[in-house]
């Protein structure tokens, strides 16, 4: 990918703005504030993940809070192992357990739950791609059947309290390698550990879907029959891009983790999976910018309707969802190219500081739907 | 526990979840439109049972059940054809921008709920006449189940000959099969769509009003419906009735067969894993309307 092409690209620009303002917020935000920026970036590298199944290829997801919540667990389990030392985890001593469970065993090792963060949903994505793109179960019936699969989880990880800890989930971490997880210091160098991260991945994702692949992407979710006689096995690219959306969403749980400072079914619930959804439609779904936006924003105006009229959050959101899908469907990021387009004709003696060039998201945005 | 027992819970288990995914069966499976606050028309439906209750037992007794049937059907209905005029009616053709647009009304109605009956669950008392139950070949059968599985079989009935035995309903069909063609002949589609998604959520208040009489209710009862309602409809098959009937049986003996020996919840996982296996066989269903149109 050439450096010079990214930067033609607006959006690229937009973003870098964007980062270059997170970078300055440890020296502005409280503490508090900044681990919950801290979080947003999370769900906004989440957002990135849903972006590309759901904005470029068409496959709605209802089902990614699994992903993140394999990604956090596996990420809680070793921060809980390292803290309790020799001991056993306590919510395993009030459910009877006398030794830690097998299963557990590989997460005392700091590189083997890395692998796990990352392996642990590739291997569910593989598996349910495989099963159901493959047999071309596909539009709303793949979204049914991973809501399905987030309840599944949900009902299992609530159920085997002593090795799960229940709905309570795991809590009470000290260290990370030895680094202090409270330590102000520490959380900032966190902070910019994720800012870090998602610019990776946002990189990762521009570069994806400017090549050959992210076109073939695009071809699916305007017309995937098409694409498939064309001679492309449409399968094979969903389930990659499935793939690759899971272990990004399980990388950002397991960096949501050192946030929270907990984690628990919820964040793997079927609720917070549409959450997610809403982040992208919000931002712009098939934008990449557009998912990274939203994503901060709604959870912005969460945080800001929760703490200041908490009954109103649930009216709020849901006449989100509904506006958005009836009035913008294309998002924010739809509202401003329109705005922009229509300035430049209006005024087409002003120039612009880059050069026409449209990015590949750019050019199926007439056919989103 | 001895068979004749497993065998009955199975089939009350299944005839709430067939309740519950009658209305579904119809505006999913006929008209194709995914409805996430299909949970909260059954939430509907025993709130207006609870509020009936509270005006109408002092004076009727124990006949206010059947007013409250009626009357959450009515409730049902009228919060579903509120919802296709304002925001289904705008996305016929965008199946998963329907899904979030539901969802999203599903949310409000929730917290609507909640802010005017609280966030605690609430009784209805059960009318009297179905407390006890009826032993029959040493397997005790409780009134109240029964009598659900009574409901269900009218409900069926009832649906079976509107789509089948009515004018209304020969119109209906026409515009699942061809909407167009339909549209030429002069049938107003507008019309029948909505009041099909009418009497698609009516049903859904049925089912809450009869899901009163096996426990509390509260804000969010029709998220616990929402997934197994779903699947029995996938796993039936869309389009067709005699698909939903089979799906509710399949899962909910399954259920209680599976509870056997574990609990409740881990039964409900094992019964979805299934499923989604079984459809890796048959990706349309049990029951699939045979099409040669691709998408």
């Amino acid at each position: 990918m050439d450096i010079k092409y990214w930067l033609q690209d607006k959006k690229n620009l937009v973003f870098l703005a964007l980062v270059a303002v997170l970078l300055a917020m440890p020296f502005v935000l409280s503490l508090f504030r900044l681990t919950l920026l801290g979080k947003f970036i999370c769900y906004a590298i989440v957002a990135l993940g849903i972006d590309l199944i759901w904005g470029y290829t068409g496959i709605l997801s209802l089902g990614h809070g699994v992903f993140f919540g394999l990604g956090a667990y596996a990420m809680a389990m070793y921060l809980k192992l390292e803290a309790c030392g020799s001991a056993l985890p306590e919510f395993m001593v009030t459910g009877g357990l006398t030794s830690l469970p097998a299963f557990w065993k590989p997460f005392a090792s700091f590189p083997l739950a890395m692998l796990a963060v990352a392996g642990l949903p590739l291997l569910l994505a593989l598996i349910v791609g495989f099963a159901t793109f493959k047999n071309r179960i596909k539009g709303v019936y793949f979204s049914i059947l991973s809501q399905a699969l987030a309840w599944a989880f949900v009902t299992i990880f609530i159920g085997m309290q002593a090795y799960t800890g229940g709905s309570n989930g795991i809590t009470g971490f000290t260290t990370l390698l030895g680094i202090q997880l409270q330590n102000p210091m520490n959380l900032v160098s966190f902070y910019y550990f994720a800012v870090a991260m998602l610019v990776l991945v946002y990189i990762f994702c521009t570069w994806l879907m400017s090549r050959g692949i992210g076109k073939i992407l695009i071809a699916i979710r305007d017309g995937e029959n098409r694409t498939y006689f064309t001679g492309y096995d449409s399968s094979k690219y969903k389930t990659f891009i499935y793939c690759i959306s899971a272990v990004i969403t399980g990388v950002a749980g397991a960096i949501y983790v050192l946030f929270a400072g907990m984690i628990s079914p919820k964040e793997l619930d079927i609720a917070f999976s549409v959450e997610m959804v809403i982040w992208v439609a919000v931002g712009g779904r098939g934008t990449l910018i557009g998912a990274v936006i939203g994503a901060l924003l709604v959870n912005a105006m969460k945080t800001g309707i929760s703490e200041t009229m908490p009954d109103m959050w649930l009216y709020f959101i849901g006449m989100l969802f509904v506006l958005v899908v009836l009035f913008m469907p294309k998002g924010l990021t739809g509202v401003f190219v329109k705005l922009y387009e229509r300035g430049k004709e209006r005024f087409p003696a002003v120039r612009l500081p880059f050069g026409r060039r449209r990015s590949a998201s750019m050019r199926g945005k007439g056919a989103i739907s | 526990m001895d068979i004749l027992t497993i065998l009955f819970n199975g089939l009350s288990l299944s005839s709430i979840l067939l309740l519950a995914a009658l209305g579904l069966a119809i505006t999913f499976g006929l008209m194709g439109i995914i409805n996430m606050a299909h949970g909260e028309f059954i939430m509907v439906g025993a709130y207006t049972t609870y509020v009936v209750q509270g005006i109408l037992m002092p004076a009727l007794g124990d006949g206010y059940f059947f007013c409250s049937i009626l009357l959450s059907f009515l409730a049902a209905a009228a919060f579903g054809m509120l919802l296709e005029v304002t925001v289904i009616r705008r996305l016929y053709g965008r199946p998963t921008d329907s899904l979030l647009a539901t969802w999203g009304v599903s949310l409000v109605l929730q917290q609507l709920a909640r802010s005017i009956f609280g966030a605690p669950n609430v009784n209805v008392v059960a009318p009297s006449f179905l407390g006890g139950s009826l032993t029959l070949l040493g397997v005790s059968m409780s009134y109240k189940r029964l009598f659900i599985i009574g409901l269900v079989l009218l409900c069926l009935l009832a649906v079976w000959a509107f789509l089948y035995h009515t004018n209304f309903g020969r119109k209906t069909r026409a515009c699942i099969q061809n909407r167009d063609m339909a549209q030429c002949l002069g049938i107003r589609s507008k019309r029948i769509d909505c009041l099909t998604f009418a009497l698609g959520s009516g049903l859904a208040g049925i089912a809450g009003c009869a899901l009163t009489l096996l426990g509390s209710i509260g804000p969010t009862l029709g998220q616990n419906y929402i997934v197994d309602t779903f699947m029995v409809v996938v796993l039936g098959g869309v389009g067709k009735l005699i698909g939903s009937i089979s799906g509710a049986l399949i899962i909910g003996i399954a259920s209680t067969v599976f509870e056997v020996g574990s609990t409740a919840s881990i039964a409900k996982a094992a019964v979805l894993f299934l499923v989604i296996l079984f459809l890796q066989k048959k990706p349309q269903g049990l029951f699939a309307l045979r099409s040669r149109s691709l998408d």
